[in-house]
């Protein structure tokens, strides 16, 4: 990096840790970016003259006598239409082989949108899957995760999400991403020619974990370039929001800060909802939405990162193995989309919401006899019924593999209503069972 | 006096420290310069000539050396005509005459509209003898009456020299001109200033609550409620419906005045409230929600320091309309996130950590802050109150973690939110047996429910939730015997506690007709309810069992759902009586 004349070269290091670097210094701003012994590293503290900087791929080999050069401004991306199709490590710097990026520079993690500016989100994205548009609607403007346990195929269901909803721009950001997912993701982009509207910042297991900090603030900068500046609908991918959480912990354990519930640190819901928060409906019409991964540990959501998560977003999509119909489903009793009262029979057919419900509440009554079934007791007409309901009902609309338009998915849950129940049994209002139901 | 100056020489996140060259005070509010921005920060600490102070921005880019101001004041907010309907941020800057759609830092908004005009009507006469608080004249704010008072700050006794005669003037008029006790003659404007920490304390004094504040939520109203003046607070874990609960109180709260802080929350909740409250109309007065009610919104992406002060915020100005003589309902949430706030700094300061690294004083933080709300008689002997419900977002949905238990503590009023009965879809979901309200056990509100509602009614709820335990524990033996294993009075008393849950508990909130319930109906429905549950049934097999009360079920709910007393509603009532003929005595 070339030395310009106002920068301030330190070549006295006070203290090493495994994240962070302290040494004497005047004059420099709090969140200002430094480059150590060639690495980038941020200002997190500063008591008295003593200046502590955070070095995002790790202190490994760095002498006492390193090279300090302060770079006078925070973090910054680039942004301009040539960001289109491009893969970007958690500097933004290319790593596709291409030329690197003209245009303004930003600060990134820049100010929130002033609440009363916002709009009520109102359009539905639909993804083609029946568990999330049947069940768990989205609306643009929504910040939803998906809880799955790390053997769930999560990075593929979000691969197809994006690549079938209806939007302007979508933006990768990939943390602690296994080199085989960072490839996966590329060649999915890749084969559905989508490549010219996605933009990905890709942190992978065999970069340092520190790094991965930087990952959401770069997307949703871009994020908010092409909502704000260019009113486009943005989706924005990231994955995976526990391995940003635990960098977190690494570094606020090496700053010496008190840890809270489950080692994390305790200002891990605001650090997260500052990145959600940034979906939002703009009152231009641009748009951004976070669809998020947070891997769970065997299907904990108490742990404090599932558990700051579901108080911050709109709702969880939660990734389940079903034994009956041997397919992974969306879970419909732990999911949950705060939205989609917004879109549910205003963009979609009247009988949304009441077949949605119907079907969940006959999928309950299936566990019920299931475990009715476990303990020994014996099952009722109904019971049976029910059961065989559940099976074809996970099979044919909660699987993640179903790909079909929502009117059909309407279709599809009155023909199993009409198959294994009679009109009461579903507690449908007498209006719609008249103009919809199948025998 | 010059003010005190300082420069910065510790910088952790929004944590500053600051070598003073004078004296300065604990919360004392400070500006630090920052090119052309000053950002505005709290002293939370002082040690030597080292000031700890708690920066309500963004303090990317400070350096070492930047200058700070001290205002030799604590955070005060501006109390005057024109706070209804407004929507503030935690440190009161009006968030609606903010330009662009991105906040700025260091970006400082006017609370009131200097320009407007008020009708202003004078109360006191000259040579009248005032104290703080009391009434010099009245504006019309919407359809309230809005008392121009005596600054609360004001100590001792004022003669009235000259009050501003009836007529149109804005709120920097000076309206008054009091005289105090050395004979200085002092101006009095529309508005005043209060330090937001401090609690308004100008009352005669504040008894013990006397009578109930109505929702229209019959879980709240009959099974656990909460006085006027009360508190309450409602845990809850996420997705167990806390916010369509708060909203609901919001709309149909009997008070004069909703004061809403939505303190580290998320954006599209408040943005709900813009939405819908404009379009709404109070089912009191008939006219629109959002004339009485002030939103202060610090949403979980805005700076956090500024979270703990919303809180503070909302208490005061409810304090200011109390004294006014107005019923006034704050709502907050959630005070979790408050309190995590309080946690981060505590943290960034260094401080011995209690449990769950929260600060050791939490408990006392939270407990004083409930004391603020209360029924007070003013000095004139008339009533004003304000009720506190906060929400609680307990880590994990654990009840046992120091938010949830330090405000357990506090508040009279605890309505613990179930995920069983959320993932049931048995909304709201209130669990019945858990909650509580210290309320029904005072004397004073016994009377007040014996009085306005039935007498016994105290003890017809404690009949009915006797019921909803009684089923509970049926249900518990039918579960672990199976249907055939229990005698057919377990079957009995579990349906019992069914119907007293789907008909009573259970409320439809997005129904125009179910969601507000009078207190009226609610006992209309409890009687009939109740003396289904004195008779005795007899049915040849469970399966009937079930089938009968099924049906009863519905037709109530139905009755539910129908004006109250309207054709539909009597013919489902026929339709219940029909069948308690048939079956029962």
């Amino acid at each position: 990096m070339a030395t310009k004349a106002y920068q301030k070269i330190y070549t006295q290091l006070e203290a090493i840790t495994k994240a962070t670097v302290s040494l004497k210094a005047s004059g420099v701003a709090n969140d200002e970016l430094a480059v150590v012994h060639g690495r980038l590293a941020q200002v997190v503290r500063i008591k008295g003259e003593v200046v502590t900087l955070q070095v995002f791929s790790g202190t490994e080999g760095i002498p006492t006598d390193a090279e300090i050069i302060f770079l006078g401004a925070p973090p910054t991306l680039k942004v301009s239409e040539q960001l289109s199709g491009r893969f970007f490590d958690a500097y933004g710097h290319p790593i596709d082989g291409g030329p690197e990026v003209e245009g303004e520079e930003r600060q990134i993690g820049g100010p929130s949108v002033n609440p009363y500016k916002r709009r009520q989100p109102s359009q539905l994205i639909p993804t083609g899957i029946a568990g999330i548009d049947l069940n768990n609607t989205l609306v643009s403007g929504q910040k939803i995760p998906f809880f799955a346990d790390p053997d769930q195929p999560y990075n593929q269901v979000m691969a197809d999400v994006a690549l079938r909803a209806d939007v302007d721009k979508i933006i990768l950001g990939g943390m602690g991403l296994s080199n085989d997912d960072y490839l996966f993701f590329r060649h999915s982009f890749e084969a559905a020619g989508a490549l010219d509207k996605i933009i990905s910042f890709v942190n992978t297991t065999e970069e340092p974990p520190v790094e991965r900090l930087l990952i959401p603030d770069m997307a949703l900068t871009a994020a908010e370039y092409f909502a704000a500046d260019k009113n486009e609908k943005v989706l924005v991918l990231l994955t995976d929001m526990t391995l940003y959480a635990d960098a977190l912990s690494i570094v606020s354990n090496r700053m010496d800060q008190i840890p809270s519930k489950d080692s994390m640190p305790g200002s891990l819901y605001s650090d997260l909802a500052k990145i959600y928060e940034k979906a939002v409906q703009l009152p231009s019409g641009g748009s951004i939405t976070i669809i998020a991964v947070t891997t769970l540990n065997d299907g904990d959501i108490t742990h404090a990162i599932p558990d700051n998560t579901g108080y911050i977003t709109e709702g969880q999509l939660f990734l389940r193995a079903d034994a009956d119909s041997g397919k992974v489903i969306i879970d419909p009793f732990r999911s949950l989309s705060r939205l989609k009262q917004l879109v549910q029979g205003k963009q979609t057919r009247e009988d949304h919401s009441q077949v949605m419900n119907a079907g969940v509440r006959l999928y309950a009554d299936a566990q019920n006899a299931k475990t009715k079934l476990e303990n020994g007791f014996d099952l009722s007409d109904y019971d049976h019924r029910c059961l065989a309901y559940a099976k074809e009902y996970a099979t044919r609309l909660l699987s993640i593999d179903v790909n079909i338009k929502i009117e059909q998915m309407l279709d599809t849950a009155w023909e199993l209503f009409g198959k294994y129940f009679s009109k009461s049994e579903t507690g449908i209002k007498n209006a719609l069972i008249e103009k919809y139901w199948k025998a | 006096m010059a003010k005190t100056t300082g420069i910065v020489t510790g910088i952790v996140s929004n944590l500053v420290t600051v070598r003073v060259d004078g004296p300065v005070a604990e919360n004392e509010i400070c500006y630090i310069t920052l090119g052309s921005d000053s950002l505005m920060a709290e002293v939370i600490k002082v040690n030597g000539k080292n000031a700890q102070i708690q920066v309500f921005e963004s303090t990317r880019g400070l350096r070492g050396g930047d200058k700070v101001t001290f205002e030799g004041k604590m955070l005060e907010i501006t109390l005057g005509p024109g706070l209804l309907s407004s929507v503030y941020d935690g440190l009161q800057n009006d968030l609606t005459t903010m330009e662009g759609v991105f906040l700025r830092r260091g970006e400082y908004t006017d609370p009131l509209n200097r320009e407007k005009l008020w009708d202003f009507t004078p109360i006191a006469k000259p040579g009248d003898k005032v104290t703080a608080a009391d009434w010099l004249g009245e504006v019309k704010e919407g359809w309230l009456p809005h008392k121009i008072m005596v600054p609360f700050s004001f100590n001792g006794e004022y003669t009235v020299k000259t009050v501003k005669e009836a007529g149109s003037y804005n709120v920097d008029t000076v309206i008054a001109v009091l005289t105090d006790a050395q004979g200085e003659d002092v101006p009095v404007t529309m508005t005043q200033k209060w330090p937001v920490k401090v609690a308004v304390k100008a009352y005669r004094e504040k008894p013990r609550p006397q009578k109930i504040m109505e929702t229209g939520v019959r879980v709240i109203d009959s099974f656990n409620p909460i006085a006027e003046g009360g508190t309450g607070f409602i845990p809850g874990p996420f997705g167990c419906g806390k916010t369509v609960l708060q909203h609901a109180i919001a709309k149909q709260g009997e008070a004069d005045v909703i004061v809403m802080a939505a303190c580290g929350e998320r954006a599209n909740e408040v943005v709900e409230i813009f939405t819908e409250f404009p379009e709404l109309i109070d089912p009191h007065t008939g006219r629109h929600l959002m004339e009485r009610t002030t939103i202060i919104c610090n949403t979980s992406n805005m700076p956090v320091a500024a979270r703990e002060a919303s809180v503070y915020t909302a208490m005061t100005i409810c304090e200011y309309y109390r004294a006014m003589g107005l019923r006034c309902l704050l709502l907050a949430d959630s005070t979790s996130r408050w309190a995590q706030a309080l946690r981060e700094m505590s943290n960034r300061m260094e401080e011995l950590p209690g449990a769950d690294a929260f600060p050791v004083d939490l408990s006392a933080i939270i407990s004083n802050f409930y004391a603020r709300a209360g029924m007070v008689v003013l000095n004139n002997g008339q009533t004003g109150a304000v009720t506190f419900i906060g929400t609680v977002s307990p880590a994990g949905g654990n009840l046992k973690e120091p938010v949830t238990e330090s405000t357990k503590k506090a508040a009279r009023c605890f309505y613990a939110l179930e995920q069983n009965r959320a993932d049931q879809k048995r909304y709201p979901a209130v669990n019945p047996i858990d909650s509580y309200s210290k309320y029904l056990e005072y004397p004073e509100i016994k009377a007040f429910l014996d009085e306005t509602v039935e007498k016994g009614w105290v003890d017809n709820i404690a009949k009915a939730k006797n019921i909803v335990r009684r089923g509970r524990e049926a249900a518990d033996q039918i579960n672990i015997l199976g249907d055939d294993g229990v005698p057919m009075s377990y079957h009995v008393t579990f349906w019992k506690s069914e119907l007293i849950d789907f008909c009573f508990l259970q409320q439809d909130a997005f129904d125009p007709v179910d969601s507000l319930c009078p207190i009226e109906r609610q006992k209309f429905m409890l009687d009939i309810l109740l003396g289904i549950c004195d008779r005795d049934f007899d049915f040849p097999d469970f399966e009937k069992c079930r089938e009968y009360f099924k049906n009863m079920i519905n037709t109530i709910r139905q009755m539910n759902y129908s004006e109250f007393h309207s054709d539909s509603f009597e013919s489902y009532l026929a339709e219940l009586n029909k069948m308690l003929e048939e079956n029962g005595n």
